[in-house]
């Protein structure tokens, strides 16, 4: 049995302890927020936050999760910096098809949260793991700037 | 698809525009009736292309077949029964848009309800069945569904009026009431709906003047958007149907390819697999959950019998597409005498150009969901082409039509994958040795795998210039796969694909005398082809686009320049231009190393011109660091759907020129994940700025055009950059490591 700590809730799964987190999330706990794009932490689209960390959720086993405290996209707009990128994505009008775009939120929340204020190059660094085939890239940057600019308000 | 095809399709058209028994406009034909459960139901006819002489009667009077549906509740909803697909383009909020416009309504009054897959009730104008593509959506209903707005506005209007006893002229539509000007009193559309259905039909109805538009050309919010943020949208992949299966698939590498054993003992032993399904050409394992159904997968022992195509490599598809393009091809574009003029022109320019087989890539793979019972059959998929998923799996299954259930889910991306039905009828094969309901999801290798690939196109292209350097010959053999004689064999005639010529033929911007343009069909063996983004402009652009550009840089011109004066015959072309290199600052110097290329193309029904500013490192590293766009794409519905449109096409065009192509060896696909099929990261993204010029115009598409004009402008600017033309794509950074 593994114990899963998602969203504030704890589940107790019947699976082989190296079963990815992804099929975890979205075939046990069908949290389908999380995506699955490529399968080997090429593309960024199962991101999600462990203890703060954004981590790739097809290549992490459950067993090195258990019992940690895992949030997901469905759960990421109760933290403070997840609030404000999911608000920013909205004003900017982010999202295309929209399938990779969980990866991001997650990513850029993570972001936010560790670093208020980031650079141009900090978003590189941070968001170079998250492919967006619809090619968003241009209003992410853009939203997370001003995500970041609500920080500096207090908003 | 391109605008080629479009205009030849048109053309085949028999009397869509002309009047019907009565002098109505035939397009402008409506009915309106009592709806179920109360409310008003506006019927009305998207034209629609009629591609044979017995079906002309179609769309007359007697035979009224609305495909088309408005519903006015008496609580004042309005839906829209909605024949077009959400893909990330922004349909969703652009389509209500025009009938929001018309009818006084706010934009969030108006609901959309998907069209169920029936080709004759909701066929998309342009295309006789349904299918979202082609950049086709807004174009192809811009007028009908305004129209359909301005009659039920007048009548509810007219209903307001009869019921106070005034005259129409002193009554206004607004926000969903009819205003009495003089009086203040008001009245909801839904208090008026039932007077509306004793109304008769008004023969003549008004369209807004574009200079009162309040919605239309305004940057409404997407729709869709809210549920994007939140994981809470459902997409294909998504679907959970009680007692679900999962199941993940590997078919044979080889094209054409069957399977002839499989051992698979080990897979059946592992926890949470249930069975092994063996199909013609491929193996499926059927689980709990995709982890257990990989590991299935890869435990089984499978022996292919690999077929006619097991040696097939990309050095062989090359070599016959070459030899292939010496021969003549079938003419698809002829004025004046080529022949005559080339052989009178003072210089001569001769040049191949080639583009690589490409995969989609969307960012969902492949999958589909899929319940076959005895009497019945589900399918639950995110499709460009709901019709014939629904056909497929009828004929799949043997099941007549109307036992066919297809629940369309959001698209994660479609570019042109999800008009194809390959991975539909693969699931439903499937899912007929499967007990109760299964998803089939393919893992991205196969998706990179078994795709349907842009064709490999091969093209000789040949310039006469004058004393000045101006061509006065043109001459251009395109050669490579017809998709068109694949996925819509009626529409490949004579041994021409209108699509591959796309770009290349009427939608010509320049004006120059004795062009031909020739096409040779060369199928790759075994492999399929597809429509990618930008479908056959993406690679005629590219060629043209370089092609003006080298015999620019022979004469010893400015490129700026030498498109303009071949541009006399369009404006709106030599506008976007302009605009686009002023705004990007043509003509200032740049640094070493760096360059600016620009392109200007008419496809779509949009122009666009785009200037690209690289910097190319001793090391041959291509780094794009600004994209300005100019886009007159008609009347804009939605300014910043548009720009979303242009900038999203840019990245895609930008991710294929720099780094894509499918190759082959062994009659298998040589990639398959994100690490050797490479995407763009948004720390590759360059600054991208998009103008839109203000045009009264019917509305062009959108959705591919941005694709479209990227690569010319980019090899451009790394001819500015280095002296080194780019004749083949992708960009090959060792060559220009010599540079
Ligand atoms: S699915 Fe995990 S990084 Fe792509
Ligand atoms: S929005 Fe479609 S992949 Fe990013």
């Amino acid at each position: 049995m593994i114990t899963l700590n998602v969203n504030g809730k704890s589940h107790e799964l019947d699976v082989s302890p190296d079963m990815p987190l992804l099929w975890a999330l979205r075939d046990m706990l069908h949290l389908t927020g999380t995506k699955f794009g490529c399968g080997m932490a090429l593309c960024g689209a199962c991101t999600v936050d462990l203890d703060g960390q954004p981590i790739r959720s097809c290549v992490t086993p459950v067993v090195e999760v258990s019992n940690k405290k895992i949030t997901t996209i469905e759960a990421i707009g109760q933290t403070s910096s997840g609030a404000k990128v999911q608000k920013a994505w909205l004003d900017l009008e982010v999202i295309q098809c929209g399938y990779c775009q969980s990866g991001q939120i997650m990513s850029a929340s993570a972001l936010l949260a560790a670093n208020p204020h980031p650079s141009d190059t900090d978003i590189d660094k941070a968001m170079a793991g998250n492919i967006c085939r619809c090619g968003t890239y241009h209003r992410i940057r853009a939203a997370i700037k001003q995500a970041a600019q609500s920080n500096v308000k207090g908003a | 698809m391109s605008m080629g095809l479009e205009r030849w399709l048109n053309s085949t058209e028999a009397g869509a525009e002309s009047t019907a028994e009565g002098g109505v406009p035939r397009r402008t034909f409506l009915k309106l009736s009592a709806a179920a459960g109360g409310g008003l139901l506006l019927s009305f006819i998207l034209p629609r292309i009629i591609w044979n002489s017995e079906a002309t009667g179609a769309t007359t009077a007697e035979v009224f077949a609305p495909n088309a549906f408005i519903r006015i509740g008496r609580d004042s909803r309005v839906t829209l029964i909605m024949p077009y697909v959400e893909m990330g383009q922004g349909t969703d909020t652009s389509i209500p848009m025009l009938i929001a416009e018309e009818l006084e309504v706010d934009l969030r009054q108006v609901t959309l309800e998907a069209a169920p897959p029936d080709d004759r009730q909701y066929a998309n104008p342009i295309f006789q069945f349904q299918v979202t593509g082609a950049s086709a959506s807004v174009r192809a209903a811009w007028e009908p569904l305004r129209r359909a707005g301005a009659t039920a506005r007048t009548m509810l209007v007219s209903a307001a009026a009869q019921t106070w006893n005034v005259d129409m002229t002193s009554c206004r539509a607004e926000k969903g009431e009819v205003v009495h000007v003089p009086s203040g009193r008001r009245l909801t559309y839904g208090s008026l709906v039932e007077t509306v259905a004793t109304l008769p039909m008004p023969d003549h109805v008004a369209l807004k003047d574009p200079k009162d538009f309040t919605l239309i050309g305004t940057s409404a919010k997407r729709l869709d958007a809210p549920d994007k943020v939140n994981g809470k949208a459902q997409f294909g992949i998504d679907v959970k149907v009680p007692g679900m299966k999962i199941a993940t698939v590997a078919a044979c590498p080889v094209f054409g390819g069957k399977l002839a054993n499989v051992d698979d003992s080990k897979a059946k032993a592992i926890k949470g697999v249930h069975q092994v399904v063996r199909l013609d050409n491929a193996v499926a394992v059927i689980a709990d959950h995709m982890w257990a159904a990989e590991q299935g997968l890869a435990a089984l022992d499978i022996q292919w019998d690999e077929g006619p195509n097991a040696t097939v490599s990309s050095a062989d598809i090359v070599q016959q597409l070459e030899s292939a393009s010496l021969g003549p091809g079938v003419i698809a574009y002829e004025d004046g005498d080529v022949a005559k003029a080339m052989a009178g022109a003072v210089k001569k320019v001769e040049a191949v150009y080639q583009m690589p087989f490409l995969a989609y890539a969307t960012m969902e793979p492949m999958n589909c969901t899929v319940h076959v019972r005895k009497d019945g059959c589900e399918v639950w998929v995110g499709s460009q082409v709901l019709a014939r998923a629904q056909a497929t799996a009828a004929e799949v299954t043997g099941l007549p039509l109307d036992k066919v259930q297809v629940h369309n889910q959001s698209l994660g991306g479609g570019f042109g994958r999800r008009l194809e039905v390959d991975v539909i009828a693969q699931a439903v094969q499937i899912a007929k040795q499967v007990n109760g309901p299964v998803k089939v999801v393919w893992t991205r290798e196969e998706d990179i795998q078994h795709d349907k690939y842009r064709p490999y196109y091969y093209d000789r292209i040949a310039a006469g210039l004058d004393e000045q350097g101006m061509p006065i010959a043109w001459s251009h053999r395109i050669s490579g796969s017809s998709v068109i004689a694949r996925w819509f064999p009626p529409a490949f005639k004579n041994g021409l694909d209108p699509d591959a010529v796309g770009g290349e033929a009427e939608e010509f911007p320049y004006k120059l005398p004795n062009r031909l343009v020739e096409y040779v069909r060369q199928e790759p063996p075994g492999i399929p082809t597809g429509f990618w983004r930008g479908v056959g402009p993406t690679h005629n652009v590219f060629v043209v686009e370089s092609f003006i550009d080298e015999l620019a840089a022979v004469t010893k011109k400015d490129p700026l320049a030498y498109r303009r004066d071949l541009l006399s015959k369009s404006p709106r072309a030599k506008a976007v231009l302009e605009l686009a290199a002023e705004k990007a600052g043509w003509g200032q110097p740049l640094p070493e190393g760096q360059g600016r290329g620009l392109s200007v193309q008419f496809v779509f029904g949009s122009y666009v011109a785009q200037v690209a500013e690289v910097e190319v490192a001793k090391s041959g590293e291509v780094r794009v660091t600004r994209v300005v766009c100019a886009v007159d794409c008609g009347m804009v519905v939605n300014p910043d759907t548009v720009r979303a449109q242009m900038e999203g096409g840019i990245m895609f065009g930008l991710t294929a020129a720099l780094f894509n192509e499918i190759t082959l060896k062994d009659g298998r696909v040589e990639q398959s994940n994100f690490d050797d099929y490479r995407m763009l990261r948004i720390n590759e993204a360059p600054a991208v700025e998009v103008y839109l010029v203000k045009s009264a115009e019917a509305p062009g598409g959108i959705g591919e055009p941005g694709t479209t004009a990227l690569a010319p402008a980019l090899t451009n600017a790394i001819f500015a950059a280095t002296g080194k033309r780019i004749r083949k794509l992708p960009v090959n950074r060792v060559e220009l490591h010599s540079a």
